[in-house]
């Protein structure tokens, strides 16, 4: 059966201006044509540009929407508009219930004064009465872990400490519609997992929407996926892995390789990857567990030939990830008319879903002097069904092991 | 049970009275909120000052004494009040600071709330009941200084005393709902705040805070038309039970300032999320 509908957001526009000055001019033109009872027009002015446009979604009671897109996107913006911040341009946003926010944790924070009296002014803010923070306080307490400091000044705090108390007074909250921007990327992962249990135990009650940059989070909790590019949805649906991928491909585009080091002697000229799958966009994509054949030519001036390769993989935040064994002798190199190539096989590479990068190194096999060093300078994709933290994904069978004696 | 469902659409049919009603709803409907933020603040100053409640009496008393010594020292000469010179300069600069209060009030605290505002959706009108709150509890201290300097030159109160609490806050409201209509142009321009405290220390020469208005003269004509005076006079002389002068523009200017009151209240409610989103976009 379908619940409630909580949150619906019809055909939503918002311009901004670029200048202050003109953004106030704007403002003010705006309230006085509200006011005269003057249909908006869908022109830009000038240094105007849309910062969304045209959105369209809606989030019953028990769904999660994630809210995914780079950084100036209109995620941030979007979720204004839904807490009530900002005013649409154009369209209309229905919020049904009451509405939590998770976007500043702390508010209302006095450095000067005791836990337990910012309790209070961070629950006010957050717009609970007295007889219900009355009520949680205790359970804030012990939810944020600080029971043994809750009467010292914030200021004495760690950051984290505050960011615990924070998240606890707003997880007391039990609302209709939950709106969180990015607060867990803070804290320790301890607590990170208290605040997915927390959010787990209320969303089949809440229509929670849900900014993050981390994927994992997003594929851990959200039931559709929303991904806006500068201001329009670029995809909207339930198949979340496939909104998740296309974010990692956007990612992408602009990523360019660098080279770090370069004595002359070799050059990279190009890298293909075989056995991939059918793509619309230049990014290889590859199945999961399936066999990695990589290609790489290089243009070379030197006779010398004693060179020895290293492939690094490195996943989307450039933390390296694996590297392949070295070539043992350089009989493998094909060589012909100042061109090299190299190609390696791995059979069943078991990464998990998302973005690497691969990067090259070049060294002398005898006197493993560096010759040539490349970063980042090929990209692919592994596609999986399964979105985990962990960079592998390592197949297993599960066995019945007749020798055990329990 | 019914959910409560808010819209928000571009709003083409805004009607005052529509506004005016939610405002007050609102102005209603935050007083926990309000109260607590005005606690916040008011136990934040004090916790790190050791004269706490004090300074608020510092700027009005050195004014005053400033005053009092010209003119026992018979470098000014003036006209006589009807009550003990140094209870009569108490109660204006006392009064007069009040009212500096209350016209800088709704745009300092909106600049010291605009991180909350601009993350948090709260009633605006929390931050204007929370700044009425903490100039009644520091105007609370000043009236009993007041009561203690009546005391002291043994004058008598008079049953007009029993007038004060409303005079007083026709006084607060006229002050805040003047700071509510500079609070947008504040927001924007930090030259406002400075010219108005720069432009009042002026204007009180003008208005009978520290001497009474003269017999004669241009002064005399620029006091008689100064809306400050009458809000100043009549509070004054319910204190000190003195005859009452301007009665009639007081009760023209309180007739006056309620609905301007309203009507700034509603400014600031619509102006202020125009103001913020502009800056925190």
């Amino acid at each position: 059966m379908d619940r409630e509908v909580l949150v619906k957001v019809e055909g939503l526009s918002k311009k901004f201006s670029k200048s202050l000055k003109k953004s106030l001019k704007y403002g003010v033109y705006d309230l006085l044509g509200n006011l005269r009872g003057k249909k908006s027009s869908d022109e830009l002015r000038p240094d105007e540009f849309y910062a969304l446009q045209d959105i369209n979604f809606e989030v019953r009671r028990g769904e999660c929407l994630g809210l995914i897109g780079h950084n100036g996107a209109g995620k941030s913006t979007l979720l204004k508009i839904l807490n009530g911040l900002i005013n649409p341009d154009h369209g209309k946003v229905t919020m049904r219930g009451r509405v939590g926010a998770l976007i500043e944790l702390g508010a209302g924070f006095n450095p000067i004064m005791t836990g337990r009296e910012n309790i209070y002014n961070n629950g006010a803010v957050l717009g609970f009465s007295k007889e219900e923070i009355d009520r949680k306080v205790e359970s804030i307490i012990d939810f944020a872990e600080i029971r043994e400091f809750i009467d010292m000044p914030v200021q004495n705090y760690s950051s984290g400490m505050k960011v615990r108390l924070g998240f606890s007074v707003a997880a007391q909250m039990e609302p209709d519609i939950l709106l969180i921007d990015e607060v867990l990327a803070v804290g320790d992962l301890g607590f990170v997992l208290k605040c997915f249990k927390q959010i787990d135990t209320i969303l089949p009650n809440t229509a929670l929407v849900f900014v993050s940059h981390s994927m994992p989070m997003v594929s851990r909790i959200a039931t559709q996926i929303l991904m806006l590019d500068s201001g329009k949805t670029k995809f909207i649906g339930s198949q979340v892995s496939q909104g998740i991928d296309l974010y990692y491909e956007r990612f992408q585009t602009g990523n360019e390789s660098n080279i770090v080091f370069d004595d002359g002697q070799i050059a990279l000229d190009s890298v293909t990857l075989l056995n991939v799958e059918n793509s619309l966009t230049d990014l290889p994509k590859l199945n999961w567990n399936s066999d990695f054949i990589i290609k790489i030519k290089f243009n070379t001036s030197s006779d010398n030939i004693n060179f020895q390769f290293t492939l690094i993989i490195s996943d989307k935040e450039q933390r390296p990830v694996a590297s392949f064994l070295r070539n043992s002798s350089t009989q493998q190199l094909l060589i012909k008319k100042n061109k090299l190539e190299l190609t390696l096989r791995h059979k069943n590479l078991q990464l998990s879903k998302g973005i690497y990068s691969i990067s090259i190194a070049v060294r002398d096999i005898k006197t493993k002097q560096p010759i040539y060093r490349s970063n980042s300078c090929f990209n692919f994709q592994i596609i999986n069904t399964d979105q985990v933290w962990e960079p592998m994904l390592l197949n297993a069978e599960y066995i019945v092991d007749n020798s055990s004696t329990i | 049970m019914e959910l409560e469902t808010k819209i928000y659409e571009r709003g083409n049919s805004l009607s005052i009275s529509k506004l005016i009603k939610s405002s007050l709803g609102d102005l209603y409907g935050s007083r926990f909120l309000a109260r607590q933020l005005a606690t916040r603040d008011i136990k934040s100053q004090y916790r790190q000052s050791l004269l706490g409640i004090v300074w608020a009496f510092i700027a009005p008393l050195s004014t005053a004494f400033v005053w009092i010594f010209l003119s026992s020292s018979g470098t000014v000469d003036l006209e006589d009040t009807g009550v003990p010179y140094p209870l009569y300069v108490f109660c204006g600069t006392l009064l007069w600071s009040t009212l500096l209060d209350s016209i800088n009030m709704p745009l300092s605290n909106t600049n010291g709330a605009k991180g909350i505002l601009s993350k948090i959706n709260i009633p605006k009108e929390a931050i204007i009941l929370s700044g009425l709150y903490k100039m009644l509890f520091n105007s609370s201290f000043k009236f009993i200084l007041i009561v203690f300097f009546l005391f002291f030159y043994e004058v008598v109160p008079s049953w007009s005393l029993l007038l004060f609490p409303c005079t007083f806050l026709i006084l607060i409201i006229s002050g805040v709902s003047l700071g509510l209509l500079i609070t947008p142009l504040g927001m924007l321009y930090t030259d406002v705040a400075t010219f108005i405290s720069y432009g009042l220390r002026f204007i009180m020469y003008v208005t009978p805070v520290v001497y009474v208005i003269p017999e004669s003269g241009i002064l005399k004509t620029i006091m008689e038309i100064n809306p400050l005076t009458p809000l100043i006079l009549v509070n004054r002389n319910v204190l000190l039970g003195l005859d009452f002068q301007f009665l009639t523009y007081f009760g023209i200017l309180a007739l006056v300032m309620i609905p301007v009151f309203l009507i700034a209240l509603v400014i600031y409610r619509v102006s202020i999320p125009v103001i913020i989103e502009r800056f925190s976009a």
